[in-house]
Parts: C-alpha cells; sequence; structure tokens
C-alpha cells in the first residue's frame, strides 16, 4: 500500500532527522572541547596574558546585573501572575514584556551605550556594562516567575487567605516557597545566557581587563570571557598567542554551559523532591 | 479574633504599590529604549535624505555616502536563509519529539536542544569560523569562503532550539482526540501528522518561526565573525558582504559619539529594533488567529 510505504519513508527521514540533530551537536562539543581543553592548565588562568581577570569578570558582571534585574523581574512576575486585573495596563505590560525578549541584545547595548557612556559619562564600566545586561535578564525573568507561580494551585491561596492571611502574607510563606523550584531554574537560564553574552558588553563595558586580578571597583572597564573570545578571533594582535587563548576561552565557556545546564536539571529536582517530602510530615 | 496591627495591612497595601510599579517600570523601559535609540537614529536624516539611506548601497562615510541598502540586504538574505535551512530540519526534530521519539530518546534528545540554546553566540562564531568558512572557501569557487552562506548555516543552527522546542510545545498542547480520531479513520501516522496534527498546530508552528526570525536577524557576534564584513552589495551567496548588526559592531567604535556616521549606524540599529517589534505584533496575531479557530 502506498500510504503504508509513505508513512514508513517519513518515520526513517525524522529519525534521519533528529539523528543528524543531535549529531551537529555532539561534532559542536567534540570540535570545541578538542581543540581547546588540553590549553585549560592553571596557567592559562594565571599571569598576564591569563583570563582569571574575564573569568572573574565574566561572574561579577552576571551578580551585579542579576541584583538589578532580580527585585524588578521578581516583582513585575508576581504582579502580572496575583494580581493583575484584565484591563489596558495588564495588556501594555505583558507587550512590553514580550517586545523586550524580542529585542536583539546589540540594541540593548547601543541604549546602554547611549545612557551610561555618553549621557552620563561613565565611559566603559562594570556598572554599565552589569545595568545594561539586566535589560536582557529582565522579560526572562518576568515571564519564568509568572508562570512558575501559576503552577501553584489556587486551593493552597484560597486556603491561606481563607485563614485571614493577608495576600503579602500569603505570597511570603506560601506562594514563594511553593514556586520557589521554578523560580531558581529562571535564574540559572538567565544566568547562562548573561554569561556568554557579548553584543551588549562590547559597548557598555568595554574590551579591557584591569591590570588588578578581582577588581571589585565598578567603575572600571570589564571585559569578560565572551567578549575576549570575540576579541581574539576576530581583530588578533599579531605576536600574541591569540589562537591559543581563543581555543581554551571557547572550551571555558562551553565546558561553564555544561555545568550550568547541569545546575538546570539538578538542584531543581532535589528541591522539589525535598519540599514534597516537607509537606508529607 | 486577635487584634491584627495596622502594619500587617500596611505592608499588605505597599508590597502591592512595589509589584505594579515593578511592572510599570518593564513598560518604560522598553519605551525608553524606543525613545533614545530612535531619536538618535532619526536625526540622521536631517543630513541624509531618507531615500538614499534606504535604496543606496554607497556606503562610503568618509565620502558623506550613506546608502544602507546592502547591509539591510545582507540581514534579510541571511535571515531567509536561515529559516529556509533550519525552520524544516527544527521542525523534523519537533515532529519526532513530539510523536514518534521513544521516552529514553526524548529524555535525553530535549535536554540535549537545550544546551544549543545556551552555548554562547561567539561560540557559534568560533566555530562557523574555523569549520564552516573553511569548508565553504574548500568547495565553492569563493576565495575566501565568508558571505551569505556561511551566516546562513551558522544561524541556521542557532535557531534549532528555538524552532523545536516551540513546534514541540505546539504538537503537544493539541488534544489527544485529535490523533486517536484521525487515526480511528484508518490513517496512517504520517498522515496524521500531516494533514492534522501540523496543521492543527500551525498558529504554534507559525509562532516559533517569527521568533526564530528575530533570533537571526538581531543576531550579531556569531554572524560578524563569518560574513565577511565588506560593506559591499553580496554578488553571490559566498562573497564578502555585511548585515546591520555586524556593520554596527565594526564601525561603532571608530565614530564620535552625535556624528552623521555614528547616527547612521544608530539609525541601523533602530532598523532592527523595528523589525523586532513587527514580528510581536505579527506573533500575537498568529496567537489570536489559532484561538478563535
Amino acid at each position: 500500500m502506498k500510504a503504508r510505504q509513505a508513512d514508513r519513508y517519513a518515520s526513517i527521514m525524522l529519525w534521519v532527522g533528529a539523528i543528524f540533530i543531535l549529531a551537529i551537536l555532539v561534532a559542536f562539543l567534540g570540535l570545541i572541547l578538542g581543540r581547546g581543553l588540553h590549553y585549560l592548565t592553571p596557567a592559562f588562568f594565571r599571569g598576564p596574558e591569563g583570563v582569571g581577570g574575564q573569568l572573574f569578570n565574566s561572574f561579577y558582571l552576571l551578580a551585579l546585573s542579576l541584583v538589578f534585574s532580580l527585585p524588578v523581574g521578581l516583582g513585575a512576575g508576581i504582579y502580572l501572575a496575583e494580581y493583575a486585573p484584565k484591563n489596558k495596563l495588564t495588556d501594555l505590560i505583558r507587550l512590553s514584556t514580550e517586545s523586550l525578549a524580542t529585542v536583539p541584545s546589540i540594541v540593548f547595548g547601543l541604549f546602554g551605550m547611549i545612557i551610561f557612556v555618553n549621557k552620563l559619562g561613565l565611559g566603559f564600566t562594570i556598572l554599565g556594562g552589569s545595568a545594561t545586561l539586566a535589560l536582557l535578564n529582565l522579560p526572562i525573568l518576568v515571564r519564568v516567575t509568572e508562570e512558575s507561580l501559576r503552577t501553584v494551585p489556587r486551593s493552597y491561596r484560597e486556603a491561606s487567605l481563607a485563614l485571614g492571611a493577608t495576600m503579602w502574607q500569603t505570597l511570603r510563606k506560601v506562594i514563594l516557597p511553593t514556586a520557589l523550584p521554578g523560580l531558581i531554574t529562571g535564574v540559572t537560564l538567565v544566568a547562562g545566557r548573561a554569561l556568554g553574552e557579548t553584543a551588549i558588553l562590547i559597548f557598555t563595558a568595554g574590551m579591557n581587563v584591569s591590570r588588578k586580578l578581582f577588581d571589585l571597583n565598578p567603575f572600571a572597564a570589564g571585559e569578560t570571557l565572551a567578549v575576549q573570545l570575540f576579541a581574539a578571533k576576530s581583530n588578533p594582535l599579531p605576536g600574541t598567542n591569540a589562537d591559543q587563548i581563543a581555543d581554551g576561552t571557547a572550551a571555558l565557556l562551553i565546558i561553564m554551559v555544561i555545568v550550568f545546564n547541569l545546575c538546570l536539571i539538578i538542584p531543581s529536582r532535589w528541591l522539589q523532591y525535598r519540599l514534597l517530602g516537607k509537606n508529607k510530615e | 479574633m486577635p487584634h491584627r496591627s495596622s502594619w500587617t495591612y500596611f505592608n499588605d497595601r505597599v508590597s502591592r504599590y512595589l509589584f505594579v510599579s515593578c511592572a510599570v517600570l518593564v513598560s518604560l523601559i522598553i519605551l525608553c529604549i524606543i525613545w533614545f535609540v530612535g531619536a538618535q537614529g532619526l536625526s540622521t536624516f536631517r543630513q541624509i535624505s531618507v531615500r538614499e539611506f534606504f535604496t543606496s548601497s554607497q556606503w562610503n562615510p568618509d565620502y558623506g555616502q550613506y546608502g544602507a541598502l546592502t547591509f539591510i540586504v545582507g540581514s534579510l538574505g541571511t535571515t531567509v536563509l536561515a529559516i529556509l535551512l533550519g525552520g524544516p530540519l527544527g521542525l523534523a526534530g519537533a515532529v519526532f519529539l513530539a510523536e514518534i521519539a521513544p521516552p529514553w530518546v526524548r529524555a535525553f534528545m530535549r535536554p540535549a536542544t537545550d544546551l544549543f540554546a545556551g552555548i554562547p553566540s561567539v561560540v557559534y562564531g568560533y566555530v562557523g569560523l574555523t569549520v564552516v568558512v573553511g569548508a565553504i572557501r574548500n568547495s565553492t569557487s569563493s576565495s575566501t569562503g565568508y558571505g551569505v552562506l556561511a551566516a546562513g548555516i551558522v544561524l541556521a543552527i542557532m535557531i534549532l532550539p528555538t524552532v523545536i522546542s516551540l513546534s514541540e510545545d505546539a504538537l503537544r498542547s493539541l488534544p489527544g482526540t485529535y490523533k486517536e480520531a484521525s487515526l480511528a479513520l484508518g490513517a496512517t501516522r504520517w498522515q496524521t501528522i500531516r494533514r492534522v496534527l501540523i496543521p492543527a498546530a500551525s498558529p504554534g508552528i507559525l509562532t516559533a518561526i517569527i521568533l526564530a526570525m528575530a533570533r537571526a536577524i538581531g543576531e550579531t557576534m556569531a554572524v560578524q565573525m563569518v560574513i565577511g564584513n565588506s560593506p559591499r552589495f553580496p554578488s553571490s551567496l559566498v562573497s564578502p558582504t555585511s548585515t546591520l548588526t555586524s556593520d554596527i559592531v565594526m564601525e561603532m567604535g571608530n565614530t564620535p559619539f552625535g556624528s552623521i556616521w555614528n547616527n547612521a549606524l544608530f539609525m541601523m540599529s533602530f532598523i532592527l529594533l523595528i523589525i523586532a517589534l513587527i514580528l510581536i505584533i505579527l506573533v500575537r496575531t498568529a496567537v489570536r488567529k489559532g484561538a478563535v479557530r
């Protein structure tokens, strides 16, 4: 029968497509780790050419950007999930969040440049870079917060409110603890994206790294690992080992991504397990 | 009932206002971005005619020529190519995950595609530069390997996770009765997928494709590393050219803030912003149409 043959043919094609997708990923990871893994010795991080400063800056910028974006993102997400009435304002806020999520990161970068580098006259700083990076985090945090709060059963809220708790008490003692695994997943997701971000930081945090290792000054310029990989690959200085640095940095970035993805899966499952265990007692 | 201090109610009210103001702040941010980038970009047209900017491909800032057509075509060309290559593959992956994959394959493949999404775009550019560009140089007449084709291939891989996860969600959210009805009528699995499931999930799949386009057109670092960065109109798929994003990265550092050249670059980023906003409105209409049906 023709239909049966077509069915078998299509199944085979879909399997081939799926295997092709996985093969791309395996080739990708194999290539990067194969080229760069053997450069990752302690010497790679230390010294004037080492990437220790960039590695530190990556996490420092990430932490600062979360300080800026987490309160606002959580607040807006809570508003959308718990308070928002069906009206024009809520529609506008939803539209803004969705738009913010599709704004290309280079546009954020240029916006940050206008505000922090030119209008405020700060120049390229870690502060400006992390504040602009926070704009990239914001829509994801809002969406994840709203989604994880919506998974909390309605009966929890009703029970708490019926006991006479205010909405704020209900949120703090009932809703947020229950939604915690989802929120943590969201933050890890954001962190993974922010660590790899480049286009924003070139225009706001600059492409220089402080000579002091672990420089906490937020008004210093702060090149991150991803920016360094870009710099080493797109305009390598002659006479340096830019290619080796690029290979090693790419491998380091990929390892960080894999670690973050594992973090995404493991702690949220563990937390869920713990919370459910606690509820049974 | 125990007496409750007015603090309890005060806190409740204050927290409510805080949440509302957070939400309003998010709206203000996007308006600020449109305002600042737009104002900076549109001031280009005090010196340059709109017509020259959009219809000329002569980009020679040293001679006062600011025709951005090359970059606009470059951005649209790479995006369309990425969708043509990555869209069908991603959709196949989504159908596979939703309908065909045994549970153990799915348990493995879903996190794997999420890993694709987590890889930083500079790393995509790095791989594009070391593998894709070289392969194109060796297999075509191109002397460098840079160009729209290399950028399209890299972007096609980058949009896979978006297409796969959103299309799979759309396929999974269909009521099980659709599939059961079709299979009960004697349709094969492929007939069911092609005639019932994909049409029924089409608003969701369309959303996935549009969001993938938004990602591709705004992608900067990966494209900049493989496009060749020559401000010339591309004569073929494998000749070095530029896109809106890649040219902004190349030239922004050399131009003083407020100069015509600088403003023209801001205008290019404003075009990107407008395209992103149009795509979001398209997504909203796609979703609304799906809901009515």
